[in-house]
């Protein structure tokens, strides 16, 4: 056995035990938690601050991180507890909504509200309370790779001319992933996987947003809208209210609104000048318009998350859930920071940070509730696909809500006939209605 | 609430402008040879991307919001995009 000469030796100790890029919730939680394991992090983010480019519609389920944050619903910037969730099926002249409020919801909180120019600003102070390094404004243009037994091996990472070593590094940079691609671990991906989302931010005074979406004190209602609002693009609408604004957008997936040649910003106006939708923001001020892409494949999207020296959490491992009233990616996040941690410490403890050493990753992601929920909704991304959701249904209700509810003085109808009738004239057939209904239940 | 324009809207946001660097750059052949041009307009939210006449591409980059939608929508080797140096670009303050 030959002993290193001093120069190898300082080089195989590297900077940090942990380099994590991006500060988005998957990076901050990951790079929190290992902190609290007494690792030394540098956590890498390209925006002037952790939140500055990050964007999502807004509702966090937040029991994941209330494990991580005890004190999560006292002392992080949340902006609303939702209470009420309102199923709206929106047509071009009629719409028809399911109104689910629940005093339970409030307690235990399960959903709250979030901006995440605010949150992530909060958990990266939280990270650096727990001794993470915090660069901001700084863009990682590749990572540094050496020859390994086993093949290619993360090493590093390059920002200009800067080199920093890590024993692993982690990729938490987002939908994008550019870090995961040039490692191979993700190509690109098909556009069914993906959808874009437009939103804006609109304040209204607080006892306005509370009046208008009936809810007091620090009750929230979050709407998920679907049909007409997408001018039938296969995706949806929503309205989730903050303290004193609205957080108001749309999601549409690339492969429907591409094939359909229609535009993403006119679909938003549309839906904001929807006359069921635009009363609810009426008198308001727009403060922000953002757009970011959303990952919708679900299980099928999510590849491989480990490879020598460098994980891959949160969106950049396609870590996202659309069950068609819900995008859940932010829990997601939380789960697969905390398990990317727990791999990461049980690799560095045992000194192997190879793909094998980091296999605990995996494990604890999928033993986990995110783990669990990937399983569970693998077939909604499919199910989503089928096109009657997003226009036939709506309409076929109207005309048989229509039916009932339009005294016009001919005599009435049984609702069976007037279903039946309204049923003829829609492209919609029995052998959907049932098909839809089993891949639905089995998919959801 | 008062309809805006897309760029009324923009005017909204905070951007840290790059001067020296787009972070776009098209390749006016593929674009062509694929026609894949109005399907990146039609994509982009901010309206970042403008047809000519003479069917060429061009773009507004300070307007970006950094999706990456329209690298996902285009014909393989028609953009070259990658995110603004870092610091640059939109910065989000409600998100
Ligand atoms: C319109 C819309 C609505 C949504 N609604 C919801 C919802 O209601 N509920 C929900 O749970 N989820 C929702 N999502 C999904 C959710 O926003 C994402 O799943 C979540 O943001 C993922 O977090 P992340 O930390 O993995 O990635 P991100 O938040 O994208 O963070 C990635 C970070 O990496 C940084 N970065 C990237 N590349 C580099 C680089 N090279 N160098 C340095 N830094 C880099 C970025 O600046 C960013 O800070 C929605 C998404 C959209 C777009
Ligand atoms: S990244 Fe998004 S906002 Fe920027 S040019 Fe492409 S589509 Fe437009």
């Amino acid at each position: 056995m030959t002993t290193p000469t001093p120069e190898v030796a300082e080089a195989a100790e590297p900077d940090f035990d942990v380099i994590v890029i991006g500060g988005g919730i998957a990076g901050c939680v990951t790079a929190y938690q290992l902190a609290q394991q007494g690792r030394t992090v540098v956590l890498i983010e390209r925006g002037e601050a952790p939140g500055s480019k990050n964007l999502s519609g807004g509702v966090l389920y937040c029991r994941g991180m209330q494990e991580v944050f005890p004190d999560f619903l006292t002392e992080a910037p949340i902006e609303r507890h939702i209470t009420r969730n309102y199923i709206n099926f929106l047509n071009a002249e009629s719409s028809i909504g399911i109104d689910y409020k629940d005093s339970r919801l409030a307690d235990p909180v399960n959903a709250v509200t979030v901006l995440r120019a605010k949150l992530d600003a909060w958990l990266s102070d939280k990270c650096e309370e727990a001794g993470v390094f915090i660069m901001p404004g700084v863009r990682v243009d590749k990572v540094l790779t050496e020859d390994g037994p086993t093949g290619k091996r993360v090493v590093g990472v390059k920002a200009g001319d800067d080199e920093l070593h890590a024993h692993v590094v982690v990729a938490a940079d987002g939908v994008n992933s550019f870090i995961s691609q040039e490692v191979g671990l993700r190509t690109k991906e098909p556009l069914n996987h993906l959808a874009i989302g437009v939103k804006c931010v609109v304040n209204l005074p607080r006892e306005t947003v509370e009046s208008r979406f009936n809810v007091t004190g620090d009750e929230g209602a979050a709407f998920a809208v679907v049909g007409d609002c997408t001018q039938g693009v296969g995706g949806g609408g929503f309205m989730y209210t903050n303290i004193d604004s609205v957080s108001v957008g749309v999601v549409l997936r690339l492969d429907d609104l591409t094939a359909k040649k229609k535009s993403s910003s006119e679909i938003f106006d549309h839906f904001l000048a929807h006359p069921y939708i635009a009363p609810y923001l009426e008198g308001g001020e727009l403060v922000e318009y953002g757009c970011h892409l959303v990952a919708e494949g679900g299980l099928e999207m999510m590849g491989e998350i480990t490879m020598d020296g460098l994980v891959v959490v949160g969106d950049a491992a396609g870590l996202t859930l659309n069950t068609g009233l819900t995008v859940r990616g932010m829990d997601l996040a939380v789960a697969s920071g905390v398990a990317a941690a727990t791999g990461i410490g049980a690799a560095l403890e045992s000194k192997d940070t190879s793909k094998a050493g980091l296999a605990g990753y995996r494990a604890a992601f999928d033993a986990s509730y995110a783990g669990h929920d990937m399983k569970t909704y693998a077939k909604a991304p499919g199910f989503l696909e089928v096109e009657r959701m997003y226009k036939d249904y709506g309409d076929l209700i109207g005309n048989v809500l229509h039916g009932v509810f339009d005294h016009d003085n001919t005599p009435r109808e049984h609702i069976i006939k007037v279903a039946y009738k309204a049923f003829k004239k829609s492209p919609v057939k029995i052998k959907h209605l049932i098909s839809d209904g089993i891949a639905g239940v089995r998919a959801l | 609430m008062k309809p805006l324009s897309v760029p009324e809207r923009l005017a909204k946001n905070r951007f840290e402008l790059d001067e020296e660097e787009s972070h776009i750059e098209v390749n006016q052949e593929v674009v062509k040879a694929t026609g894949c041009a109005q399907t990146i307009v039609r994509c982009c939210s901010a309206h970042v991307y403008t047809e000519e006449a003479d069917g060429t591409l061009s773009v507004e980059y300070a307007a970006c919001l950094e999706c990456g939608t329209c690298l996902q929508v285009a014909a393989p080797g028609a953009l070259k995009w990658h995110y603004p140096r870092g610091g640059f670009g939109i910065q989000f303050r409600e998100g």
